[in-house]
């Protein structure tokens, strides 16, 4: 069977609510598909992936680390808002280094996260065949 | 695609992330509080350039509800569920902005 | 068409059931076929057998489950994630007895299975459609 193209749309911080660390699941669970996997940080979605997260002050689980063990099932695209980022007076530097190692390419480590634009994002979410939002 | 805005231009962002990242091609279906962005109110530029396009929608009953059908704007269309079938079966994609 | 839809919030605190319900209806009136429901987050209370509002109201777990949503084998498609199940307190009987806990409120009509139905509705339907808030 063909491979789809599935999108995960986030656009909540973690925390506040359920919708991250679920999605998160749901993005772990659907490695073993081996579709077409895409992220797309969106909103506060940018949130989810900002590096220091400390949850020591409010009791919850910090699931953070947990983003950096996509690149071992071999979920690469991590696509961020620039303009979601920019908003919030965040760049790309904010964000945690997840990495995946390319196969094709002597398993070089290459960065998992890619800053777009909206005008990329609207391109990149054509593309989709399911659209999965938390 | 089919994009689904479920929230109020009033009470979130999910009507203008969607516009930020709607294709030339595809269409928008406002369903619950999302319909008050189908009604003329100060948020009505934020559709109006789609809507004149034909390409902006909105749930009948939804609308009903709310109590806003004589406020809706004449350019956005409105169907009920079996539309809302149709769009999806016709528009593809559905991309849920809540 | 075969759909798919994702349902990510309780009974009555949000629409998203109710919208869900209506299009599903709507769907099967015009000659689809539900593939599945998926029920996550907060949506695994969708299938609580203990809900009970007011008569005047509308009873949101038994129209679902009076849409009679099932597949060639005749098990319930009308799934409840494990993961947000379990954490919510919605549990049927084997996951009751297995954890020792006295009682189940998972109405008939649903099941309890895992993230992969998920996807595996996105992979087998023609369109998938989200719920939520």
């Amino acid at each position: 069977m063909a491979t789809k193209k599935f999108m995960y749309l986030n656009r909540k911080a973690s925390y506040g609510t359920a919708y991250a660390i679920e999605s998160l699941e749901v993005v772990l669970i659907a490695a073993a598909f081996e579709q077409d996997v895409s992220l797309a940080f969106i909103d506060d979605g940018v949130y989810q992936i900002v590096e220091g997260q400390n949850t020591d002050g409010i009791g919850m689980k910090n699931f953070s680390k947990t983003y950096h063990a996509l690149g071992d099932y071999d979920i690469n695209k991590l696509y961020v808002s620039a303009e979601s980022l920019e908003e919030r007076g965040l760049t790309a530097d904010d964000l945690m280094p997840l990495v995946y190692e390319d196969e094709d390419d002597d398993w070089e480590e290459k960065p998992s996260v890619k800053v777009v634009s909206n005008a990329e994002l609207t391109k990149i979410m054509s593309e989709q065949d399911v659209c999965l939002s938390f | 695609m089919l994009h689904t805005v479920n929230k109020s231009s009033f009470e979130r962002n999910s009507l203008q992330s969607c516009l930020n990242t709607i294709d030339d091609t595809s269409v928008i279906l406002l369903i619950e509080d999302g319909v008050i962005s189908a009604a003329n109110n100060a948020n009505s530029p934020m559709l109006a350039d789609l809507a004149s396009q034909g390409r902006v929608y909105a749930l009948q009953g939804d609308v009903d509800a709310r109590g806003i059908s004589s406020k809706v704007a004449d350019n956005i269309k409105l169907v009920d569920y079996a539309g809302f079938v149709d769009l999806v079966v016709e528009h593809g994609t559905a991309v849920s902005w809540v | 068409m075969k759909f798919s839809i994702q349902i990510n919030e309780g009974p009555y605190q949000h629409q998203a059931s109710d919208s869900a319900y209506q299009f599903a209806k709507a769907a099967i009136a015009a000659g689809h076929e539900i593939f599945r429901v998926f029920f996550y987050h907060d949506g695994v209370n969708n299938a609580s057998r203990f809900t009970m509002p007011p008569q005047d109201d509308r009873n949101v777990i038994n129209q679902w489950a009076e849409l009679d949503i099932k597949n060639a084998d005749g098990e319930p498609e009308l799934v409840v994630c494990i993961a947000a199940a379990l954490r919510r307190g919605m549990l049927d009987e084997s996951e009751a007895s297995k954890n020792g806990i006295e009682g189940n409120n998972i109405h008939p009509a649903f099941r309890i299975s895992g993230l992969g139905q998920l996807i595996e509705a996105g992979i087998q339907s023609d369109r998938l459609v989200v719920f939520g808030d």
